[in-house]
């Protein structure tokens, strides 16, 4: 009982300062998201991947940037609607 | 009358005292209870205040004329009367019984007993600030105007009382003594009054008309009550009562049952005989008599027919509030009045026998205990009655119970639970029903630490939780945790800060300052002075700036100097609490008080002092221009004030002189210096002490030249306080020391010295202690260069003669001895013979300590020696130690072997005397001696032979000192066992690993774990050849050791990798899950070790074999496996790590889903970044990452 309440507190602490972590209730839908965004942040964060992309899309890189940074709101689209 | 009630009171209380604590009180006057007097307080005279840190002499008593007294001191001094009083603070008193040890009652003063005379519960509070109350709508509890208007009353009857008691005291009405007695019944005017009087009036209404047995006695017994308080001279014994117990010491042979008969009242009703049966002695236990009969008696006795069994009257209750009343009585005679000797327990009394207190509780299960005065509370829950007929309220009231007995008596598994549920149905429950369960229990009497301890923690959660629907309640939680604040105990002290300022954020500053508002100008001091301390606490929760303009407006109040003095007194808090973090409100903080330094009332003056002492002493070495305000009146007051008041302007002063720049403080010490030089000559021992710490502050100043010290402070000071009489009271001694240090610090060593040295031949032996402290801590701090020769002379003289003089061996005089002659270095050659001779002579003494001490001189002083080139002289003494070494004391052999060390440490192994080649042959023995001391001193002096010269010795010799080491490695002390590691390698080295190795796989076998120590590579092949034997502590023990071992040799570990598959394969497979936890952390240390160096293959093959065990349950071998599965990941890379992950995120079953996040996670905080391109390709079309496919 007071192993699994620290688990429990632990992995909310964590989940707190990592938001793409997860748990075994974390939906397709979170976790594709997480995994676009960091995607994304990836990109964004490593300049020559960035350049690499921009250069393969044919356009400048800041677009390419802003457009990622845009993509970053709902990566996957909506989320699923709640059913209860 | 009030006063009446308050005497019942104080009776009542102090019998409780007198039960508690066997060394009654010497500072009760034991007269005032012969020659009783209306009203007197008893506190009269006595220090009031606790010295939690030494501020708190502000409340001082009145007999002292301007703080002056005007007699002479000849008793001893307050702080010795309360060392006899509770028989030294530490020590508890062996007689106490256990558990009356553990309650806290019992340590506390009297002081601290007060809060029982704050009564319980005090009444609940309108909530003005919440969200819901309108103009004109009355809530429930009392407002603020109402709280007010009963405090003016309680000052009212508190100053009508003093006036009578004044009277009194001059004798100008004497017939108090035979009031009539109908007043006495006056309750309604009685439960007006103080919340004293109001706790006593409502005990006795619960008396009057629930004391079943003897209904008819009521009226008529209370008038006698009333009588026997009165006066003791014209009682007789009422035919229902013993003889009246008389509070003098002399005659308190055992008057068993109670002193008063209220208590013995109390007896008729049926409680706990269990206790009284097992301490009371034969044919006294008249509470047995007196106790109801059963119903197998009444059977007995009377006829079964005729008779009818009635029910009870609908609404009869069964009392069992009483509790603590009805043990108040019988428990203390065996002790308290000197009834001792020997006393046969009565097993067999068979109705104490019968009425066993319970230890399983419906509804609870077993408990850790259950005490007797629990059973005050937690009663209902025995009494069996129906629950599914009880309305809710009833039930959550049970329910409440029920928790709050597991927290506070269950196994902390019970506890953690229940204490989750209280805190989690919190607001459920409803902040009434929680709080009027859990504040009475928290004013029990016999309550302990551990109880009080959770119930406080109770407390915290459940204020989380209500928030602000605490705030009617928010004084009573107060008068029951401002106690706390007072305590000995620095955690109950916490604790108390920690609920108060949880309190103050729960309620809002408003609400707080509204409800504590009236206990500012409380007509107790008491009251006021825990109120001034939980306000520290308020301010210090929500900030001091908001405080601020209420503590003004307090300070300057201008209806009560109590407010004022209140006021200050929070100021003064804030920084004791708080420490420098006052800094930024510094100047708020010390306009608030200024005024005050001037005030009318000399306590408000004091205290206003004592708390510029205390903000300075938070700020230093900041703030100064916070304080420019005050100055002048601060040292304008110092030149007026007299006495006490003039004790706390002083020690303001002291802590502001540091904060100012030069100038400043030269100018100003100059102006204080006249005071103090005045007070020198004081025979205030609290004057004494501020003098000495105002002159050590003003002498650590730049401002103050040592020029300036010597012609206007030392003849005087040397001549004041370096006498005999100072050495002998411990404070003084040691005040003295430091402030003759401190000035030591300016005007130089020599200066020092030259006044002291004689003393080293003084004939007082505590002054000569003190006087060699004071030249060691001189010395040590200075040197000796300043020493010239005539000194020099006189003062290792003097050591001398101090340290062969002594008639009680103590370490000042040989740290001061080490000291002088270090410090001397060379200059110390004519004397070592001397001293050489004297050590001799000693470490022939009979006296053990006497040898221990010469023993412990030589390591001091072989340096030195050895400087001096006295190299035979300390031959001499190492063969002298050498013939000792069958010393029969522990100690003594410890430093007999201490000194040794330092022989060889500094003459070398080749030059000593004996030779090694005898020396060891004889430690050996001796490595088996048990004592750390000795164990300690052994394991060193051996291990340095075997570091510096093991060739001296043959290798069968080493080995016979393996064996004896190895017990050395389960030693308690840490520092044993490593020195023990340490003399393992070096032996090792000196004599080849192989056979070392032997012994310690030997022991190994054994179950020995502690094989951390030898060199790595001729150990491995050994170690794994061990792992063949097929016994599973064995090759555990291997496993271990592998672990430490690739911990160590981190990269190393690569060559090693591929030798050592085979055997982890087959640790991983085995069926015992250690083996494979053990196996775990060996991949683990190995992998961190060896990452990046090319050993990937047998990594993933590790991993396969990990993998399976991401299931195990037990939390440590699970986190060793995730941790073994995280080492694999860096030394294999993330992506390989991934593909096994992904296969379990989404598993259907929860079970799999778990671990496999918690991989993930761990994976995700490590290398999120590294995961990007490995995360897995979807068929979703909007999940794709085209990204990825971008070609060029």
């Amino acid at each position: 009982m007071a192993d699994k309440l620290r688990a429990q507190q632990q992995l909310e602490a964590l989940q707190a300062r990592y938001i793409g972590t997860g748990h075994a209730d974390t939906t397709k839908f979170e976790w594709t998201s997480n995994i676009a965004r960091d995607t994304f942040a990836s990109y964004i964060g490593h300049p020559p991947v960035l350049e690499y992309i921009a250069l393969g899309l044919g356009e400048p890189r800041e677009k390419v940037r802003a457009h990622m940074i845009d993509k970053m709101i709902q990566p996957v689209g909506k989320p699923p609607e709640v059913q209860d | 009358m009030n006063t009446e009630a308050q005497l019942l009171i104080v009776r009542k209380y102090r019998n409780e005292k007198l039960r508690t604590r066997l060394s009654a009180s010497l500072t009760e006057t034991f007269d005032t209870d012969l020659y009783e007097r209306n009203g007197v307080d008893k506190y009269d005279g006595y220090n009031k205040s606790i010295a939690v840190n030494d501020s708190d002499e502000d409340m001082e008593d009145v007999d002292e004329l301007n703080g002056r007294r005007l007699v002479g001191q000849y008793t001893a001094t307050k702080a010795q009367m309360n060392e006899f009083a509770t028989g030294g603070a530490e020590e508890d008193d062996i007689l106490m019984g256990r558990e009356k040890q553990a309650q806290i009652a019992s340590r506390e003063t009297d002081y601290q007993k007060r809060r029982f005379q704050r009564g319980a519960l005090t009444p609940t509070r309108a909530d003005p600030f919440a969200a819901n109350s309108q103009a004109g709508v009355q809530g429930d509890g009392l407002t603020y105007k109402e709280i007010m208007a009963a405090r003016e009353l309680e000052r009212e009857e508190e100053r009508v009382r003093k006036l009578i008691s004044e009277k009194e005291a001059n004798g100008e009405n004497g017939v108090v003594e035979h009031q009539a007695t109908l007043k006495d019944t006056d309750k309604e005017n009685a439960e007006a009054g103080s919340t004293v009087a109001v706790a006593s009036g409502r005990k006795r209404k619960q008396r009057w008309d629930i004391s079943s047995e003897a209904p008819a006695l009521d009226n008529k017994k209370t008038e006698e009550i009333a009588k026997t308080k009165r006066s003791r001279w014209d009682q007789t014994p009422g035919p229902g009562e013993e003889a009246p117990k008389r509070r003098s010491r002399w005659d308190q042979a055992p008057a068993i049952g109670g002193a008063t008969p209220i208590v013995s009242a109390g007896l008729a009703t049926p409680m706990h005989p269990s206790q009284m049966g097992a301490v009371l002695s034969f044919g006294t236990d008249i509470s047995s008599r007196n106790a109801p009969l059963s119903d197998e008696e009444l059977d007995l006795m009377l006829p079964s027919e005729g008779y009818k069994v009635l029910d009870p009257p609908p609404g009869y209750e069964p009392i069992r509030a009483a509790a603590r009343k009805l043990m108040a009585t019988p428990a203390p005679i065996t002790s308290a009045n000197g009834y001792g000797g020997f006393m046969m327990q009565e097993p067999e009394n068979a109705r104490a026998m019968g009425k066993q207190l319970p230890t399983e509780i419906p509804g609870v299960g077993d408990l850790q205990f259950f005490k007797a005065e629990d059973m005050a509370y937690f009663g209902k829950l025995v009494d069996g009655a129906d629950e599914n007929e009880m309305s809710v309220e009833e039930l959550k009231e049970r329910k409440i119970m029920r928790l709050l007995l597991k927290v506070k008596n269950g196994t902390p598994p019970m506890r953690k639970t229940a204490l989750r549920q209280l805190t989690d149905n919190a607001r459920n429950f409803g902040a009434n029903a929680l709080f009027s369960q859990i504040l009475p229990l928290l004013m029990e009497k016999t309550l302990e630490d551990q109880e009080r301890h959770l119930l406080v923690k109770v407390i915290d959660r459940v204020l989380y939780k209500l928030d602000d629907l605490v705030r009617p309640y928010v004084h009573k939680i107060l008068v029951v945790i401002e106690p706390l604040l007072i305590d000995q105990d620095y955690y109950a002290r916490v604790e108390g800060r920690e609920i108060i300022s949880n309190l103050s954020k729960a309620a809002g500053l408003a609400h707080m300052i509204s409800t504590m508002r009236p206990d500012i100008d409380h007509q107790d001091e008491y009251v006021r002075n825990t109120t001034a301390r939980a306000f520290a606490v308020v301010a210090s929760a929500l900030g001091i700036p908001v405080l601020l303009p209420f503590l003004r407006a307090v300070c300057r109040s201008k209806k009560s100097w109590q407010a004022r003095h209140t006021g200050v007194k929070i100021v003064q808090q804030i920084p004791i609490l708080m420490g420098c973090a006052v800094l930024p409100h510094l100047k708020g903080l010390v306009e608030c008080i200024g005024d005050n330094l001037n005030d009318e009332q000399t306590k408000v003056r004091m205290v206003t002092a004592l708390a510029i002492a205390a903000l300075a002493e938070a700020s230093n070495p900041y703030g100064i221009e916070s304080f420019t305000e005050i100055l002048n009146p601060l040292w304008t007051g110092a030149k007026r004030q007299r006495g006490k008041s003039l004790a706390s302007f002083l020690k303001a002063v002291g802590y502001i002189i540091p904060l100012m720049d030069e100038d400043f403080a030269s100018y100003y010490s100059a102006q204080i210096m006249e005071i103090l030089l005045r007070e020198f000559s004081s025979p205030d021992e609290e004057m004494k002490k501020v003098v000495l710490k105002v002159v050590s502050q003003c002498a650590n100043t730049d401002g103050v030249t040592a020029a300036y010290l010597k012609d206007h402070v030392l003849n005087e000071f040397f001549k004041s306080f370096w006498v005999r009489r100072m050495a002998l009271d411990k404070r003084n001694y040691r005040q003295v020391v430091e402030t003759t240090v401190d000035l030591g610090q300016k005007v130089g060593v020599s200066e020092i010295l030259e006044r002291i040295v004689n003393n080293l031949k003084d004939e007082s032996e505590a002054y000569r202690k003190m006087t060699v402290e004071t030249v060691e801590k001189v010395v040590a701090s200075l040197g000796a260069a300043d020493i010239g020769e005539r000194l020099e002379e006189r003062l290792v003289d003097g050591i001398l003669h101090s340290f062969q003089e002594q008639s009680v061996e103590d370490v000042v005089i040989l740290n001061g001895f080490g000291t002088v002659v270090n410090a001397l270095g060379t200059r110390c050659k004519p004397y070592l013979p001397q001293i050489a001779s004297t050590i001799l002579w000693r470490l022939n003494n009979k006296s053990a300590t006497v040898r221990q001490q010469a023993a412990d001189l030589i390591s001091r002083i072989t340096m030195v020696m050895s400087h001096c080139g006295e190299d035979a002289t300390m031959g001499k003494l190492s063969t002298v130690l050498y013939e000792y070494l069958g010393e029969e004391y522990p100690e003594v052999l410890g430093s007999i072997l201490g000194a040794l060390r330092s022989i060889v440490t500094v003459v070398g192994i080749n030059q000593m005397q004996p030779p090694i080649r005898d020396l060891l042959p004889r430690l050996t023995p001796i490595l088996r001696n048990r004592h750390e001391k000795v164990q300690e001193n052994t394991i060193d002096l051996v291990g340095r032979i075997a570091d510096r010269g093991p060739e001296s010795v043959n290798a069968r010799e080493w080995m016979r000192i393996c064996f004896e080491l190895l017990d050395m490695l389960k030693a308690h002390k840490k520092g044993i066992r490593r020195a023990a590691n340490n003399t393992f390698g070096f032996i090792a080295k000196a004599i080849g690993p192989q056979d070392v190795l032997a012994t310690l796989l030997n022991n190994l076998r054994v179950q020995e774990r502690q094989s951390r120590t030898c060199a790595p590579f001729t150990v491995l092949p050994a170690l794994m050849n061990e792992y063949r034997v097929p016994e599973l502590n064995v090759q555990n023990g291997v496993l271990k050791a592998l672990s430490f071992l690739f911990e160590y040799i981190g990269e190393m570990g690569a060559n090693y990798v591929w030798a050592i598959t085979p055997l982890l394969e087959d640790a991983l497979i085995d069926r015992d899950q250690v083996h494979r936890q053990t196996a775990a952390s060996v991949v683990k240390h190995m992998a961190l070790g060896v990452v990046g160096m090319g050993v990937e293959e047998s990594f993933c093959h590790l991993l396969n074999l990990l993998w399976p065990n991401l299931f195990e349950t037990s939390p440590h071998v699970i986190d060793r496996i995730i941790e073994a599965i995280d080492a694999c990941r860096n030394v294999l890379g993330t992506g390989i790590v991934m593909n096994y992950t992904w296969a379990g995120l989404f598993h259907s079953a929860r079970k799999v889903r778990q671990p496999y996040w918690r991989l993930y996670n761990d994976a995700y905080v490590q290398s999120a970044d590294a995961m990007i391109p490995y995360y897995p390709d979807f068929d979703d079309v909007s999940l794709r990452r085209h990204e990825l496919d971008i070609f060029i």
